[in-house]
């Protein structure tokens, strides 16, 4: 992985910068060109809690994650995924990316794709052996895709995918998930799903953070909130944070106020 | 026909002709998902130049030094095509074209230029090689095979073929898992540490591997067409990745043992005397096999909601 | 010119004619991002070739005809393309792997063709080899004048297909909404680019003929982010490189035709890769590095006006050349005002940013704009109000 963090370059990192928090981000900036799409971004997230990363369209919320994943390269910043730099991390956390990210009609099945999530255990050459295809089929069945199993992949709905995604990094058995938009035009059902898997996690002391663009269903869903348009605005628990006037800050003139009343109540 | 007469005459351009299709399908089922199919057909373009630049700068007309060159020229082209799509901002079906234009017309120039009219070096010969000619002289019917003295003087252009072939087929099965998951969803790919860079670049320098090794025997015409037509009509008969694998390799020998004869006897079959090109019967052979799958076969048509851009 | 002969100098008309209508037409293909569609096309011209070769002498009359070679490769050219979209649209296939197929497969045909051919009238060369690689040498008059004609034609087309097919390269959903039957331009946008590659067979050769079709676009691009400029600007490197060519060719008689025009394309295509003000990389690759000092000298201002340290060490090396800090990382008086004037604009901008009346304004945040070159004082001096309270906190 070439990822040019600060972190990387070699240098020995002064004690006092390691941070506990299973993921925290410090001085992120990234552009597109010569435009920033982040610019300057600290966060913190907060252990065995779901948080969502919330802003208007174009406010950087995917970017975060990918910069932060090195899927994208930052300007600038650091990353660090429990207590350590992000290479060495890599193995404990699972990233579900935004499902139009890839070509659904890949030759692969519904199975094939949830054991792309045990590859660290089965290496280049290992065969999949059946406690493999147990572990995979136990992944499916937590989303409620075990039916699915030999289904070509193009053949599913858009929250059937989601929920192969989402399968996919429960076989990573990670500490920290991190979700790209997983509630993006899916339905009732999967969201249903999903939601109660993330929040399994949860209870199991896991992290996760989504990036969330449905404000109505943040305060049900979420702990923690981290509200964002280009730079960090306010973050913290969502009793707290998830309010009004940091609403208005995050998205402008976009929400009318009445709407912004109703949902941070 | 007897073995007498296949043996020397048919068995080694026939040999030479699957492995040299089978060398190029295999990549190219990596290349067609990853929408890279062209690349194919950029390193092929720039053989030509490769193989003038090695003959110029060594002076003779020797197999390794052409090779290296085109390999050289495969990766320069490889190279300068990324290098114009990111920094240039060009989308990259006319990046490639933009490249290999231009070192084809360097190829064709330097190739004017110098003296080479003395020696077999030629455009022709580069487009579409002679497949026919790759015989075996000291061989005297089947029991040849089992003669150590004889099998040594089977063309070098079989043992090239064959250890690429073995090498391509190994490294596939080595990376296959990484390969897969990075040709899928690269984003993940990265997230689990796989060397997704590093894996696409393999990837193309296995590719250029195969055009080198393949255009030596046969031309450039055999390797665009191997690249491409055997993987696209095996992805129209089955979902899985392996599965059209399988496909694609067959297709591959199906298409250079039927062009090969078709070539070969076609002619004479019609009541004419000469054969016709082999490597452009094969290319024509798997076009058709494309067209069948394309017509008939049973994953023919896109399905599903989400379709990435 | 007029020393060089009269034959040079329509040989030179020609190709200029043919540079000036494959840069427009294929300008228009580079836009719709469709530009190696004309490669599938030059290749799928051979098998057309051979076959009029063969049906002219069956029937009795000289193969080497040029009009009759043409058409035959426009017919078979033509069957390429509307096999190439075919498989796009029919199967699940990219159009990418259908450019592959058809290229590849054409091709072979045609070289199958070629050796037919040869195996037909033994001892007798049918020439069509030069259709490979483009040949001025032995040009009649007619040939040339044939191909002064067709690239006249060509370009007299495309400019009164202009607008619509701009419009279907720029935006093909506003077209289809705007009442365009987008399938049927694309297709003219095609035809003239067949055109254009039965027309430059004989000068540049099948395989060459698709680099006049997508480097002078290519080129144009670097310079201009307007459409319509990048077609005319295509169009007169198209028209240069095809000029040059052709003379410097002439002059030198073992120089190719074909071969020198793409170089030369190129070389102009390299000038914008390289020098273009806008999209050229010297000129990204400054704005780039400028730009990544900007962020790191502000982060650093940041972490000094809150107390943090700096770690990153070309935001260290920046300020310290900037004399904001010493050696060792402290930071120095100047350093300290500058710092605070730094995060005393970024409140202000967090300010703003929430103040949905500053809406137009805030839009302008990028993390490195000091406020006061985008606020007037009074604005400012508004803003400040809001600043005290929290500022104290």
């Amino acid at each position: 992985m070439e990822l040019d963090l600060a972190t990387d370059n070699g240098q020995p990192r002064p004690e006092t910068t390691r941070d506990d928090s299973p993921f925290a981000i410090r001085g992120l900036t990234v552009s597109y060109g010569d435009k920033p799409a982040l610019f300057s971004v600290d966060a913190t997230f907060p252990a065995a809690a779901m948080s969502a990363i919330i802003g208007p369209n174009g406010a950087g919320k995917s970017t975060l994650l990918k910069a932060a994943l090195g899927i994208v390269k930052p300007v600038s910043g650091r990353v660090t995924m429990l207590g350590q730099p992000l290479k060495r991390a890599l193995d404990r956390v699972a990233y579900v990316p935004q499902r139009a990210s890839v070509d659904w009609d890949f030759p692969a099945r519904v199975i094939d794709v949830v054991l792309m999530g045990l590859s660290r255990e089965l290496g280049l050459l290992r065969r999949v052996r059946p406690h493999h295809l147990d572990k995979a089929m136990t992944c499916l069945a937590r989303v409620g895709m075990d039916g699915f199993a030999d289904r070509q992949i193009g053949q599913l709905s858009g929250g059937q995918q989601q929920r192969v995604f989402l399968a996919r990094a429960l076989a990573q058995q990670a500490e920290v998930y991190l979700l790209d938009e997983p509630f993006a035009g899916v339905d009732a059902a999967t969201e249903k799903a999903i939601i109660g898997v993330l929040k399994s996690l949860r209870d199991d002391g896991k992290t996760v953070v989504a990036v969330h663009h449905d404000l109505a269903t943040v305060t049900e869903y979420f702990d923690h909130v981290f509200l964002i348009n280009q730079t960090r605005i306010a973050e913290g628990p969502t009793v707290e944070t998830f309010t009004a006037a940091n609403l208005q800050a995050t998205y402008r003139g976009r929400l009318a106020l009445q709407q912004i009343d109703r949902l941070a109540g | 026909m007897t073995g007498v007469e296949f043996v020397p005459l048919s068995l080694p351009p026939l040999l030479i002709g699957a492995f040299a299709a089978l060398a190029c399908a295999i990549p190219g089922n990596f290349l067609l998902l990853r929408r890279q199919a062209l690349i194919g057909d950029a390193i092929s373009h720039v053989v030509l130049p490769g193989i003038v630049m090695g003959f110029l700068l060594t002076g003779v007309v020797s197999t390794w030094p052409m090779m290296l060159g085109a390999a050289a020229a495969a990766i320069v082209a490889v190279v300068l095509i990324e290098t114009i799509r990111r920094l240039g901002r060009i989308e990259p079906g006319a990046a490639m074209g933009v490249v290999f234009t231009t070192l084809f017309a360097a190829g064709v120039l330097l190739l004017e230029q110098s003296d080479t009219s003395s020696v077999h070096l030629d455009v022709e010969h580069a487009l579409y090689g002679n497949l026919e000619s790759l015989i075996w002289l000291d061989a005297t019917g089947w029991k040849s095979l089992l003669d150590v003295e004889a099998l040594a003087a089977l063309p070098p252009e079989l043992f090239r073929m064959v250890a690429v072939f073995v090498a391509i087929a190994l490294l596939t099965g080595l990376f296959w898992r990484p390969l897969t998951i990075a040709t899928f969803d690269e984003g993940f790919a990265r997230t689990l540490g796989l060397p997704v860079t590093a894996l696409s670049l393999g990837l193309v320098i296995a590719a250029a591997i195969a055009a080198v090794a393949a255009f030596d025997a046969v031309g450039s015409i055999i390797v665009i067409a191997m690249f491409i037509c055997p993987p696209a009509a095996a992805r129209l008969m089955t979902n899985r990745l392996g599965h059209q694998l399988g496909w694609s390799a067959a297709f591959a020998v199906l298409s250079a043992v039927l062009g090969y004869v078709l070539a070969g006897y076609g002619p004479l079959w019609l009541g004419f005397e000469n054969a016709v090109s082999a490597a452009g019967m094969i290319a024509t052979v798997s076009g058709v096999i494309l067209v069948l799958a394309a017509m008939f076969g049973p994953c023919r048509h896109r399905v599903g909601a989400a379709q990435a851009d | 010119m007029l020393a060089l002969g009269y034959n040079a100098a329509l040989v030179a008309t020609g190709a200029g004619l043919l540079g000036v209508a494959a840069g427009v037409t294929g300008s228009f293909l580079f836009l719709r991002k469709r530009a190696l569609v004309s490669d599938a096309m030059s290749h799928a011209t051979l098998p057309g070739l051979a076959l009029a070769f063969m049906v002219m002498t069956v029937l009795g009359g000289d193969g080497r005809a040029l009009p009759g070679l043409l058409a035959g490769s426009a017919l078979s050219a033509w069957l390429g393309v509307l096999t190439v979209s075919w498989l796009s649209r029919r199967t699940r296939l990219g159009e990418d792997a259908a450019i592959g197929a058809v290229l590849s497969v054409f091709f072979g045909l045609g070289i199958v063709g070629l050796t037919v051919i040869q195996s037909l009238n033994t001892g007798r060369q049918a020439g069509l080899e030069t259709f490979l690689l483009g040949s001025t040498a032995g040009m009649l008059f007619s040939d040339a004048l044939t191909i002064a004609l067709g690239g006249a034609l060509t370009l007299a087309l495309a400019w009164l297909l202009r607008r619509p097919m701009l419009m279907v390269a720029f935006d093909p959903d506003y077209a289809t909404a705007t009442g365009r039957d987008v399938a049927r331009i694309d297709l003219a946008m095609l035809a003239l680019a067949l055109a254009v590659t039965v027309v430059g067979l004989k000068i540049v050769g099948l395989i060459l003929i698709v680099a006049l079709l997508i480097i002078p676009p290519v080129a144009a691009r670097f310079w201009s982010d307007r459409a319509d400029r990048v077609v005319l600007l295509s169009g007169i490197i198209g028209g240069g490189a095809g000029v040059t060519g052709a003379l410097l060719s002439g002059m030198a008689p073992d120089l190719p035709t074909g071969p020198i025009i793409v170089l030369i394309a190129f070389g102009l295509f390299a000038v914008g890769f390289f020098f273009s003000p806008g999209r050229g990389v010297l000129a990204a690759v400054l704005r780039h590095r400028r730009f990544q000092r900007r962020v790191h000298m502000r982060q650093g201002l940041l972490a000094i006006a809150q107390g943090q340290p700096v770690y990153e060490r070309l935001t260290l090396r920046l300020l310290r050349r900037a004399g904001l800090i010493r050696a060792d990382a402290v930071a120095t008086d100047a350093g300290r005002a500058v710092a605070a004037k730094a995060l005393l604009d970024e409140h202000r901008w967090q300010i703003l940013r929430a103040d949905p009346r500053f809406e137009t304004a805030a839009a302008l945040y990028d993390g490195l704009r000091p406020l006061d070159t985008v606020l007037t004082p009074d604005q400012l001096t508004e803003i400040d109000r809001n600043l005290r309270p929290e500022a104290a906190t």
